[in-house]
């Protein structure tokens, strides 16, 4: 890969921080003084700036050729020693799909909010948090390494808590977010942990002799090797690692690394930094060392815990990957976090920010590809999770939450193409979701502005004739997700459908055609649930306006009238726009088989080409592709003809009996699928609970034993001193004391003798007197 | 019969104890004044016996002069303090003046 | 390495705050012959304690600014005997070690002085009497005590010396946080609990754990071989750290005499770590901490999680690991495991934790598990990382807890439960928390995170692959973390707001002032940590180069 620099690329990410910014410290104030467009203007625009821009990189990497990446390093981030991440940002073809959609998507839909959210006592903040999000999301994408990636990857996870309790005096409301949160960090430490383990297997495998350990046991020869006088071919060898390093693309960074390594050798003497390259944590130097075959077998040959590391690595990344894109067995934060605007559900958990694992497993594909049962674990349990929350989709009431289910289980089609090996295939159909799915959600939440906040299905019904453009884009993008033929999402879906039969990537009994029944069955549901939430939402006669008469209590809706209205401008627009890229946004991945030419295959190439060789097809004849893409039309046709005879304008009074049905079988799976197989219950009971009494546990140790331990030091050493105290107060003290006190008797025994009579003196003195007379007789005596 | 030293000394004696006599009898502090003025005078007495009868000369005879006038001096002081004493007491009985008993 | 004086910037660092208590004296000293209103003097003592700390972070600056961080040897030198009986020195220098923590304790001194005095906003609704207005000139006066004793701890290069500082640190700490913190209380379980209690308890723990390093200390010096005094004039033995380092590195203390039948290295670097244990504090002797915190004043806690902390983090470097790292490849393993427990049994108790404030001192002792766990890696990036994260957790723990007092000030209770709904209320106090709530739990891109990640990944690097299974354990943290902090959010700021909290006031401009240098600052080593590498990184690496020599092998 040939870097260009390009020195603006880091204004795609700034313009939204600015807006956020701008929102975020000032918002309040000038929405009180100046009103809410001066608060939402200028935050709307950023990302159309960054959309601008974004297109001029994207144009510059187009007719730069295929080898090309944009390059905009902008300082060393965090640089120890050997290990180096800069703050550096990379385009190459598969970040430039990603940063037009995001930038492009992402502006509509602030275009969207603007009339969605009018009229928000917290529309600053809204905004603030969207642009924002727009910012993490364009690091997440552009980041060059892993932990700018990280970066972006936390921060999209910050303002999807924020932006799900946007509503945060709601409790439930708030929690969702926190729920997000919290389930998305489990999948940052699996991606944290594949992360530390691919980085120390990749210095291992940098330097055969590489060992970090400057320890007792192995200190010594590296003492050794250090004083004696550099060998010229170790020397040679050295710089051979520099280069192999991937460092060619940014040789500024090769002479710091030497003229590094150099001078701390130079330094301290006996230093393990000699003979070291910097390990960078650039996806591009990860890539250009596991092209050596040698580096290669050095990672591959590495086990941990009785497994490839290389799969471990994997697993983890791909846990982490779960967390984020909502796939088994960590996607039940995703349904929750409806509870947020409907643009944020668009933008966030539609369209860009859970596709992120799907763009870090292809990001890593050279990575992916080099480990089967990796793959087999990915494809596998996106197809499970396509099946699974497919199954739950069918049920739901809430229009949000059908979409939520849909979202999840086109996340897990995306998987599939990962795991199967097709990642082109995967971004196609991730772009193509995108389109069809934003306009869904935005399409909802034009019917849900429409019907005063209500997102029950059951209460709404006949807002064809009402919402006249919501409805018809409503019915493309539904169309397009489906799968009918010639709408975006018949292309990507039905490539992944193939591409999953014909995968020789996985280890799976029966090969790819596990995940391509999985796959279908789930697209079949698809078909049936999309239509259905269509028909019952606008289909019929409107059922909602009983409702809210008997509810009565909301004074503000009487002013805007009981029946729905289309909504203003500003969101109409966007829902076209979205609708004609549902329905045309194929055309640029079109199928081998019509022998037209597949844009958008032929631009990733150049980025997947590195793994291209490792992944294995089955290769079946084209007769059977035809055969898979004529009953992948058929699927969708009867999903389609299903939920028409079931919904359409309410009529048919099946549904109703399946659901009154008194047959014990029925009412249990679908109280069971209706309360989406109890996940939840089940997460509470093992995973929350237990953390909440160990921690109540914990807690009690720490006072009741440790503390208690200390506090009994404590009083030993009281009682010891008492003890002491006694002993002082009663033998020391008391000879002392016994001193004193005699003389103290004595005084007042004699105190007595001075009576204060003069004759009383007198006659002692006459008796002394008289004595010492006696005395003196006596002695002469 | 020869006037002797012993007989000075008789009269000397006799003075001192009855000059004891009234210190120890009497209460009134006046009265004890008295005494030891007798007290006093019989050493006064010893004196200028001695001085006339052993040692000759006319030192004892000085010495009971300066006795003198220091009994004068001392009587003046004791009878002021008496005098004080009544005043503050309203008695000069020595048994109600036991102020530095111990 | 003989070092000459060759700057007196450190020693006017470190009396510059006594020069401070020389005046507040003279002030005290002077009242009746001025005719000095209480008031007046009290005013006095804060302008005074302002300008002292103002004048130690100018002088920081100007160290940061001529600190050369491509050397590792020590700079800004001042050297004379002391006592020469004893071969005793005035010795202060500073090298990477220090350098950053010195930096940080100007830094922290002046934000904790603006938390100290009752300018600028509403700090009281009048009931409750702020601890700011009480006996103020005596607060001032050990408050600059402290941090000269903090700063001299840093900067000392004589290891006599340097006890002393570490002694000068705890007096000081003993009064701040009995006679200003809370008054004493009888608690649920009847136990009598409060500022005193804390405060001797803090003393108690602190000093059990020094009479540990005097005792080495004497040790050491009775051990140590002839070298010379800066005068020029043989000593027998010798406190000098740079001394006894070399003489570390030629073998001495590796093949010195048993005590007690274990070798002098092991026994002396154990009695060592278990002083500088207690102050980072380590599990199991991390009680201390939360009573410690819990009833002293905000200023108090800032500096006590800010600085003193990493006093004990500090003290391991300075003499666990460059005098007698010899023992390290021994005690590593333990230490690495002490601190991946502490990480995350500090997180764990968090969870349970409804007062705030007990909270925030809980995460203290987790998050300086980190500062163990990298330094028992023995890798670059570990020891990088354990460096940052002391700096980091110095300003994001400072935040935390002036965001504690910005709340009891108010509220006059910090339990948890009892909020609810803050957020509409106090807006600005709810972002700042948030923030800082964010860069605690290492979110990347705030300054918690470089530190975590670094010491993750070095500590996963280390030789002892022991150390992978330390870090996928201690891992676990981030998602505990997570969990309290947002728990935390959830129950104080979010859903309806209490009612009874309508008459909170938000942010005033005392507050902002102590806090915004620190938000920003946490963002801006998120984003460009690399300032605070230039200064640690050079030691950093000299040290870790000079570990094989200590072994003496």
């Amino acid at each position: 890969m040939e870097l260009q620099t390009f020195n603006t690329l880091w204004l795609i990410p700034l313009f939204p921080l600015l807006g956020a910014a701008y929102a975020g410290l000032l918002g309040k104030r000038i929405h009180r003084r100046y009103g809410e467009l001066a608060v939402s203007l200028p935050t709307v625009i950023m990302p159309w700036i960054s959309f601008a821009v974004a297109v001029s990189a994207v144009v510059t990497l187009a007719q730069a050729g295929p080898e090309v990446a944009l390059y905009n390093r902008l300082w060393t981030w965090i640089g120890v020693d050997w290990m180096q991440a800069d703050m550096a940002f990379l385009v190459d073809r598969l970040s430039a799909v990603m940063i037009l959609v995001v930038t492009f998507v992402g502006s509509l839909i602030h275009v969207y909010s603007l009339g969605y959210m009018k009229g928000d006592p917290g529309y600053w903040r809204f905004f603030a948090y969207l642009n924002l999000f727009m910012f993490s999301m364009l690091v997440l994408v552009l980041g060059d390494n892993f932990l700018l990636m990280f970066v972006g990857w936390e921060g999209v996870g910050l303002c999807s808590y924020l932006l799900i309790s946007y509503y945060y005096r709601e409790r439930d409301k708030a929690a969702a977010g926190m729920k997000a949160f919290i389930v998305n960090r489990v999948g940052d430490f699996g991606f944290t942990l594949g992360v530390f383990l691919l980085f120390w297997g990749l210095a291992a495998a940098n330097s055969p002799s590489y060992n970090p350990s400057i320890q007792a046991t192995t200190a010594a020869p590296v003492v050794k090797r250090a004083s004696a006088k550099p060998d010229p071919a170790k020397l040679a060898e050295h710089v051979a690692f520099q280069a192999s390093w991937g460092l060619a693309g940014a040789p500024c960074r090769s002479h710091q690394a030497l003229g590094r390594a150099s001078t701390l050798g130079g330094h301290a003497q006996g230093h393990h930094v000699e003979g070291h390259a910097t390990t960078s944590l650039a996806f591009r130097h990860v890539e250009r060392l596991l092209e050596d075959p040698v580096k290669r077998e050095g990672l591959l040959s590495q086990n941990v815990l009785g497994l490839s590391l290389v799969t471990l690595v994997g697993l983890l990344l791909f846990l982490g990957a779960t967390g984020k894109s909502a796939q088994i067995p960590l996607y039940v934060w995703l349904p929750d976090a409806m509870a947020g605007p409907t643009p944020v559900s668009a933008l966030i958990h539609a369209a860009t920010m859970v596709t992120a694992g799907v763009y870090m497993l292809s990001r890593l594909h050279f990575l992916m590809a080099l480990t089967p049962v990796a793959m087999t674990v990915v494809a596998t349990v996106g197809a499970l999770t396509a099946f699974f929350a497919a199954t739950i989709g069918l049920f739901q009431y809430d229009i949000k939450k059908v979409l939520a289910y849909s979202t999840v289980s086109q996340l897990g089609f995306m998987f599939v193409a990962v795991g199967s090996g097709a990642f082109w295939v995967a971004i196609f159909h991730l772009m193509t979701h995108a389109f069809f799915k934003a306009c869904l959600f935005l399409g909802s939440g034009s019917v849900i502005m429409g019907c005063h906040h209500e997102q029950d299905m059951r209460l709404m019904g006949g807002l064809r004739k009402l919402m006249p453009v919501t409805a018809i884009t409503y019915f493309i993008s539904s169309a397009a997700i489906a799968g009918f033929p010639l709408f975006s999402g018949f292309f990507s879906k039905d490539e992944i459908l193939w591409k999953a039969f014909d995968t020789g990537n996985v280890i799976l009994p029966g090969g790819g055609f596990v995940l391509w029944l999985l796959a279908a069955v789930a697209a079949l549901m698809t078909s049936f649930y999309m239509f259905r939430s269509y028909y019952m939402t606008f289909s019929g006669e409107y059922r909602g306006g009983h409702a809210h008469e008997a509810h009565g209590h909301d004074e503000a809706h009487g002013a805007h009238g009981h029946l729905p209205r289309e909504s203003p401008k500003t969101m109409t627009i966007v829902l076209g726009i979205l609708a004609a890229l549902a329905l045309a946004g194929g055309y640029v991945g079109l199928p081998h088989l019509w022998h037209l030419p597949n844009l958008f295959e032929h631009w990733l190439a150049p980025v997947f080409e590195g793994s291209a060789h490792t992944l294995k097809w089955a290769g079946y004849g084209h007769g059977l592709e035809w055969g898979l893409m004529i009953t992948s039309i058929l699927i969708a046709f009867a999903g389609f003809f299903a939920a028409r005879w079931l919904y359409r304008d309410h009529r048919n009074p099946t549904p109703q009996k399946i659901l009154d049905s008194d047959r014990r079988l029925v009412r249990g799976v679908h109280r069971w699928v209706f309360n989406k197989y109890y996940v939840d219950e089940l997460y509470q009971k093992t995973v929350i609970q237990p953390t909440l009494v160990l921690s109540r546990a914990l807690s009690i140790f720490d006072t009741g034993f440790i503390d208690a331990i200390v506090n009994l030091v404590g009083l030993i050493g009281r009682l010891f001193s008492m003890l002491q105290g006694w002993i002082d107060r009663t033998f020391i003290d008391g000879l002392v004391n016994l001193v004193g006190d005699t003389v103290m008797n004595a005084g007042r025994a004699l105190r007595r003798v001075q009576t204060g009579r003069l004759q009383a003196y007198v006659y002692s003195l006459v008796a002394g007197s008289l004595l010492m007379v006696v005395a003196a007789w006596l002695m002469a005596a | 019969m020869i006037i002797g030293l012993n007989h000075f000394q008789v009269v000397s004696a006799l003075l001192f104890g009855l000059g004891l006599l009234t210190i120890i009898t009497r209460r009134n502090a006046v009265a004890v004044l008295m005494g030891v003025e007798l007290v006093l005078n019989a050493g006064l007495v010893n004196l200028v016996a001695i001085s006339r009868y052993q040692t000759g000369g006319l030192d004892g005879q000085i010495f009971a002069l300066f006795g003198v006038v220091l009994a004068a001096a001392e009587a003046v002081v004791a009878l002021a303090i008496v005098l004080q004493l009544f005043r503050a007491r309203r008695s000069v009985d020595t048994i109600d003046v036991t102020d530095m008993r111990g | 390495m003989n070092y000459q004086t060759n700057s007196y910037l450190l020693t006017w660092m470190i009396f510059t705050p006594a020069i401070g208590i020389g005046v507040i004296l003279a002030a005290l000293g002077l009242r009746a012959r001025l005719n000095l209103a209480q008031r007046q003097i009290d005013q006095i003592a804060r302008g005074v304690g302002f300008a002292a700390t103002l004048m130690v972070g100018a002088l920081s600056l100007v160290l940061w600014s001529r600190y050369d961080s491509g050397s590792s040897a020590l700079q800004f030198v001042h050297h004379f005997v002391w006592m020469r009986s004893w071969n005793i020195e005035y010795f202060v220098g500073i090298d990477g070690l220090s350098v950053a923590l010195v930096i940080l304790t100007a830094l922290t001194f002046i934000i904790a002085m603006i938390a100290s005095v009752p300018w600028w906003g509403k700090i009281e609704d009048g009931h409750h009497p702020h601890f700011s207005k009480r006996r103020v000139s005596g607060y001032i006066i050990l408050f600059l005590l402290l941090e000269m004793g903090v700063l001299g701890t840093f900067c000392a290069q004589d290891f006599f010396l340097f006890y002393v500082f570490w002694e000068v640190m705890l007096l000081p700490m003993y009064f701040l946080i009995g006679v200003w913190g809370a008054p004493p209380r009888v608690d649920e379980q009847g136990r009598v609990r409060g500022g005193p209690y804390a405060a001797i308890k803090f003393f108690l723990y602190t000093l059990a754990g020094s009479v540990l390093m005097l005792l080495a200390m004497i040790a050491v010096y009775y051990t140590s071989g002839p070298s010379t005094l800066v005068d020029g004039t043989k000593a027998l033995h010798t406190f000098s750290i740079p001394a006894l380092t070399q003489m570390a590195q030629a073998g001495l203390f590796a093949h010195a005499a048993p005590i007690l039948g274990v070798d002098f290295v092991k026994i002396i670097f154990v009695a060592l770590f278990l002083g500088f244990a207690v102050k980072v504090p380590m599990f199991p002797f991390h009680t201390w901490l939360p009573d410690a915190h819990v009833d002293a004043p905000t200023p108090i806690s800032v500096i006590l999680a800010g600085i003193l902390l990493k006093t004990g983090g500090y003290g391991i470097l300075r003499f666990d690991v460059q005098i007698f790292g010899g023992a390290l490849a021994w005690a590593a393993g333990a230490i690495g495991a002490l601190g991946v427990i502490s990480i995350l049994y500090g997180a764990f108790v968090c969870m349970a934790q409804k007062d705030l404030k007990k909270l925030i001192a809980y995460s203290s002792v987790s998050h300086m598990g980190f500062v163990l766990l990298g330094i028992a890696a023995l890798t670059p990036q570990g020891m990088t990382g354990a460096m940052f994260q002391m700096i980091s957790h110095g300003v994001v723990s400072a935040m935390l807890f002036l965001l504690v007092g910005v709340i009891y000030d108010r509220a006059h209770t910090r339990d948890i439960e009892g909020f609810g709904g803050l957020a509409a209320q106090m807006p600005e106090y709810t972002g700042l928390t948030g923030l800082a709530f964010m860069a605690s739990l290492g979110l990347p891109g705030l300054a918690g995170f470089v530190g975590e990640i670094l010491v993750f990944l070095g500590a996963f690097g280390a030789a002892d692959t022991a150390f992978r299974g330390y870090v996928a354990v201690a891992a676990l943290s981030v998602i505990v973390t997570a969990g309290y902090y947002l728990w935390t959010m959830h129950r104080m700021f979010l859903g309806e707001l209490n009612k009874k909290w309508e008459g909170l006031w938000d942010m005033n401009w005392r507050e902002r002032l102590a806090l915004y240098p620190l938000a920003v600052l946490t963002i801006v080593l998120g984003f460009y940590p690399a300032p605070v590498f230039a200064l640690v990184d050079t030691s950093l690496h000299s040290l870790l180069a000079a570990l094989p020599r200590l072994v003496g092998g």
